[in-house]
């Protein structure tokens, strides 16, 4: 299994530079919101183990909102961020990056502060590196090759099915399988289709996911006693918090909100950045962490693979903490509108969405953390879309395909690769055809 | 919070009645000439309300404004600003043309109307028992009528008696409104339910969250508003949407030719099998009929007329291969009928469905709860009857547009009709297909990466799925625009004699 791995470079921006870095990122692109994956800068198709990547100017409008706090509103520098998802060993990437694409690199992150020509790209970008406090990876071990292995496949076996369908009707499921099988292997025998098999786990991979997988809940029962004492605490603090702390939602205006518009629905997937200020004060922080650390932990060890919970749009999403963790970004890769996204975190997963997102200030009022929240949903999706940033450059590896349609390729591989299917599955998986 | 009863008198008759009585029915697009005089017809016009009268009246006139159409009528800014972003932004804002699937042959550019300057200020809408309309019309206009509007253009429409232009029995499922605001909306809802929260059709009420849909409260005390109700949720403040709701409009072509012609030839010229694909693309028969069998457990909000039962009783649970109904087919694209946990688990097993562990099936728990998407058809045809049987013979030279005024109702455009049409009806990855739009009225624009988009598949259990290719669009939008139908004290609040 190769297991994912992702990247986030942050650096502030030369003010003097910006403009030049805007009219750079545009330049990536062939229309508003959709990129030119061959583009002169960083040619993003040549990557075959990147699935995700973005370019984005993290210009927060919110920072005002920390004056409902009685707290000056600070300066922060203007960052910009670049991250991708990937397949196997981030320096192995980040070399190939920087073998590339270096001199594309360079001419952007030239418009950052302190950038030297001549620097050691690599060495900047792990320097300037910002690791996300919880990641989520729709389904880890399948690679970009993998998925578009398992496109092609079920491209021909539509074409194949299309071409035989009077000869596939009315025979059982089973002989179905095997006919198809017989198919997929004279193609693969002949070269026209490939299934690669899955490489091994590096083991240097295995025993962190283990000792990850041990150690967070053994850090967690070691610091029990405490816990014990503080959680109530931290609760009980917690409920006032939340009784008073203000909600900032109202309608974003017509500019930001086409800023935004007119770089999404390109694809069947969108790209998702929301960049919000913490709450003040030692309980939210810490609140926020645990639950991030939770959340952590439950997508790389405990949800079903596939799902996020209830949601099965995700593709892959992280949240990072910036500026000493006063500050949070939550990016994501997910399929549908943004419209129909908000909805289904209102109505499948609101208590995981109100647990991180209520340590924003503005949030929608939250009830014992969990409850109310994103319940009201007009102000929840007035707060979001106020929070939401243009997204200046984004790659998807796989235009056209949803998280669903990977997963029911996968599937059909799967099946035809699998030599014990009862009856029942055998017909479920003809139903996936 | 004050739960007062509907003040039926208000609300436009069209929310809570079809007028299905009133068979001949005409709507006028307008621009405002005079604003005096447009406000003096407006304060005057008899404008039909949802009070039940016996004998039941034999005409009804009812009048929606677009944005364009507040401003026009001196609408102060600030109030404007307050509507929803899709209403005052308009139907065919590029991004939103691109979510609604409105490209290609359907784009806003190649409209009749509803573009650019074709976009009206008001539309008045005139419905009568037969015979009846002219004089209606006549007389309803009066004399200040043409002082104050430019009549952009009429539409008329056909009765077609309850069946739409591909012959198929139409408007038979719709939401039933909870005006007796009994509805609990609190606790997840693990049984379909037909009946939905008043405040997903007229503003001013709670909704299926149990919220108020944002619209313009002004203070009491603003020039005008003396006549208007105050806010359920906000008592000292005046509410200019209470009993108003949104109106989208959208004129739809029909090729009854071409569609009748597709599925003969698919079924190889045996109009029995033609029939059957017809109704495997709409997922009802011709005569309505459901194609999955009905329930036994009463459905609330269907019944108790047994010819509704029939029709109306059934979910799609019992039919998780898409057997019976295609999963793409039109209706369940439409109202997948779904609850807010599939297979209504309880206790525990509610827990763990909601953390992820429930059902592992490929399609399991895909879709919305269509609880939140609900929309409440006012349509009506237009053009001349063709039946299926001479559709199959080419169009006549000058062969006449046939097509569906289509008309809804909501309160929140963006979660009701725009969720509908995108997630539901232009996407092709719909309930875990792939490479088909809605098969009657979707377009087949290819997207980014999936070049076809003009499939149909119907499903089969234990069997491989039988798929239609090449489906050629059938419907073609020809204008549209959203509009709000006021309360008819907000109307009168817009039309007031220059007190503001």
């Amino acid at each position: 299994m190769t297991p994912q791995a992702n990247f986030m470079v942050l650096a502030a921006i030369d003010p003097t530079r910006e403009t030049k870095l805007r009219a750079l990122l545009a330049s990536m692109n062939e229309a508003p919101g959709r990129v030119n994956t061959t583009n002169a800068l960083i040619p993003f198709a040549q990557f075959d183990t990147l699935h995700f990547a973005r370019f984005v100017i993290l210009d927060d409008k919110t920072l005002e909102d920390v004056r409902v706090y009685g707290i000056p509103v600070r300066t922060y520098p203007l960052y910009l961020a670049f991250l991708g998802d990937i397949d196997g060993d981030l320096n192995a990437f980040l070399e190939k990056l920087v073998k590339s694409s270096g001199k594309g690199l360079r001419s952007v992150f030239s418009c950052c502060a302190g950038f030297r020509y001549d620097t050691d790209l690599v060495r900047w970008m792990k320097r300037h590196g910002a690791p996300a406090i919880a990641n989520y990876v729709n389904w880890r071990g399948r690679t970009v090759r993998r998925i578009r292995e398992e496109a092609a496949l079920a491209k021909a076996l539509e074409e194949y099915l299309q071409s035989h369908a009077t000869a596939l009707t009315g025979i059982p499921p089973r002989e179905i399988l095997s006919n198809l099988q017989q198919f997929v292997n004279a193609e693969k025998s002949a070269g026209r289709l490939t299934l690669s098999d899955e490489s091994p786990t590096p083991i240097g991979w295995w025993i962190k996911n283990a000792l990850h997988l041990i150690g967070v809940p053994l850090l967690f029962l070691l610091t029990l006693p405490l816990l014990i004492v503080i959680v109530p605490i931290l609760l009980i603090r917690l409920r006032r918090l939340e009784k008073t702390d203000a909600e900032l939602c109202w309608r974003v205006d017509q500019a930001h909100s086409d800023a935004l518009a007119s770089l999404e629905d390109r694809d069947v997937a969108n790209q998702f950045t929301a960049m919000a200020t913490r709450k003040p004060g030692f309980v939210r922080l810490w609140t926020l962490i645990g639950i991030l650390v939770g959340v952590d932990y439950a997508a790389r060890h405990l949800v079903r693979s596939g799902r996020l919970g209830r949601i099965r749009t995700i593709h892959f999403a992280r949240w990072v903490l910036l500026d000493g963790r006063k500050r949070g970004v939550f990016f994501s890769n997910y399929d549908g509108t943004v419209e129909s996204y908000m909805d289904d975190f209102i109505n499948k997963a609101g208590f995981g969405l109100n647990a991180v997102f209520s340590s924003a200030i503005g949030y929608p009022r939250t009830n014992w953390l969990v409850r109310d929240g994103c319940a009201d949903e007009q102000k929840y999706k007035d707060f979001l879309r106020r929070h939401t940033l243009p997204t200046q450059v984004w790659y998807k590896a796989y235009p056209g395909l949803t998280a669903i349609d990977l997963e029911r390729n996968r599937r059909i591989r799967e099946g035809l690769e699998s030599s014990s299917m009862s009856e029942q599955e055998t017909r479920e998986w003809v139903a996936l055809l | 919070m004050k739960q007062s009863e509907v003040e039926y008198r208000d609300v436009q008759g069209l929310v809570r009645f079809g007028y299905a009585k009133m068979k001949e029915a005409s709507y006028v697009h307008l621009r405002v000439k005079d604003v005096a005089a447009a406000r003096a017809w407006l304060r005057n016009a008899p404008i039909a309300s949802a009070v039940v009268m016996t004998p039941a009246p034999s005409t009804a006139m009812q009048v929606a404004f677009t944005a364009a159409g507040l401003e026009a009528v001196g609408v102060p800014p600030l109030v404007l600003a307050r509507f929803s972003q899709e209403f005052r932004t308009g139907m065919t804002e590029e991004n939103r043309s691109r979510r609604l699937g409105d490209v290609g042959s359907n784009a806003p550019s190649q409209w009749e109307w509803g573009y650019g300057t074709s976009v009206p200020h008001l539309m008045v809408m005139f419905f009568a028992e037969p015979g009846r309309l002219h004089a209606f019309m006549q007389t309803s206009k009066g004399n200040a009528w043409n002082a104050a509007f430019e009549e952009q253009r009429w539409l008329g429409t056909a009765d077609l008696d309850g069946v739409e232009p591909f012959g198929f029995t139409d408007g038979i499922s719709q939401p039933q409104i909870d005006w007796e605001r009994q509805r609990n909306v609190t606790r997840p809802q693990l049984d379909y339910t037909n009946v939905v929260a008043l405040g997903e059709f007229l503003l001013g009420y709670p909704n299926e969250y149990d919220k108020y849909t944002d619209r313009p409260l002004i203070d009491a005390d603003s020039a005008g508003a003396g006549g208007l109700l105050a806010a359920e949720d906000a008592p000292e403040k005046k509410d200019i949407g209470r009993n108003g709701t949104y109106l989208v409009m959208r004129q739809l072509r029909q090729d009854v030719r071409s569609f009748w012609q597709f599925v003969n030839r698919q079924a190889g010229g045996n109009s029995v099998e033609a029939d059957k694909l017809g109704a495997a693309l709409v997922g009802r028969t011709r005569a309505g009929d459901p194609l999955v069998p009905m329930q036994e457990q009463a459905i609330p909000g269907i019944g108790p007329d047994p010819e509704e039962i029939r029709q109306n009783q059934f979910t799609f649970a019992k039919d998780p291969m898409g057997a019976g109904c295609p999963f793409g087919a039109h209706v369940r694209r439409e109202n997948p009928r779904n609850t807010d946990f599939p297979g209504r688990p309880t206790g525990l097993a509610k827990l763990i469905t909601m953390l992820g562990f429930g059902p592992r099936g490929f399609r399991d728990d895909l879709m919305s709860a269509v609880r939140f998407h609900r929309i409440l058809r006012r349509g009506r045809e237009y053009g001349p009857e063709l039946l299926p049987e001479n559709a199959l013979a080419p169009a006549p030279p000058n062969d006449p547009e046939r097509g569906l005024h289509f008309i809804c109702l909501n309160a929140n455009i963006s979660r009701q009709f725009e969720f509908l049409q995108n997630a539901w009806t232009v996407n092709t990855k719909f309930s875990g297909l792939t490479g088909e739009g809605d098969p009657l009225i979707g377009n087949r624009e290819a997207i980014p990466g999936c070049l076809i988009t003009d499939n149909f598949t119907m499903q089969k259990d234990g069997g491989v799925r039988r798929r239609v290719s090449g489906l050629p669009q059938f419907v073609t939008v020809r204008g549209g625009a959203y509009f709000l139908i006021p309360g008819l004290r907000a109307l009168r609040y817009f039309a007031g004699d220059g007190d503001r």
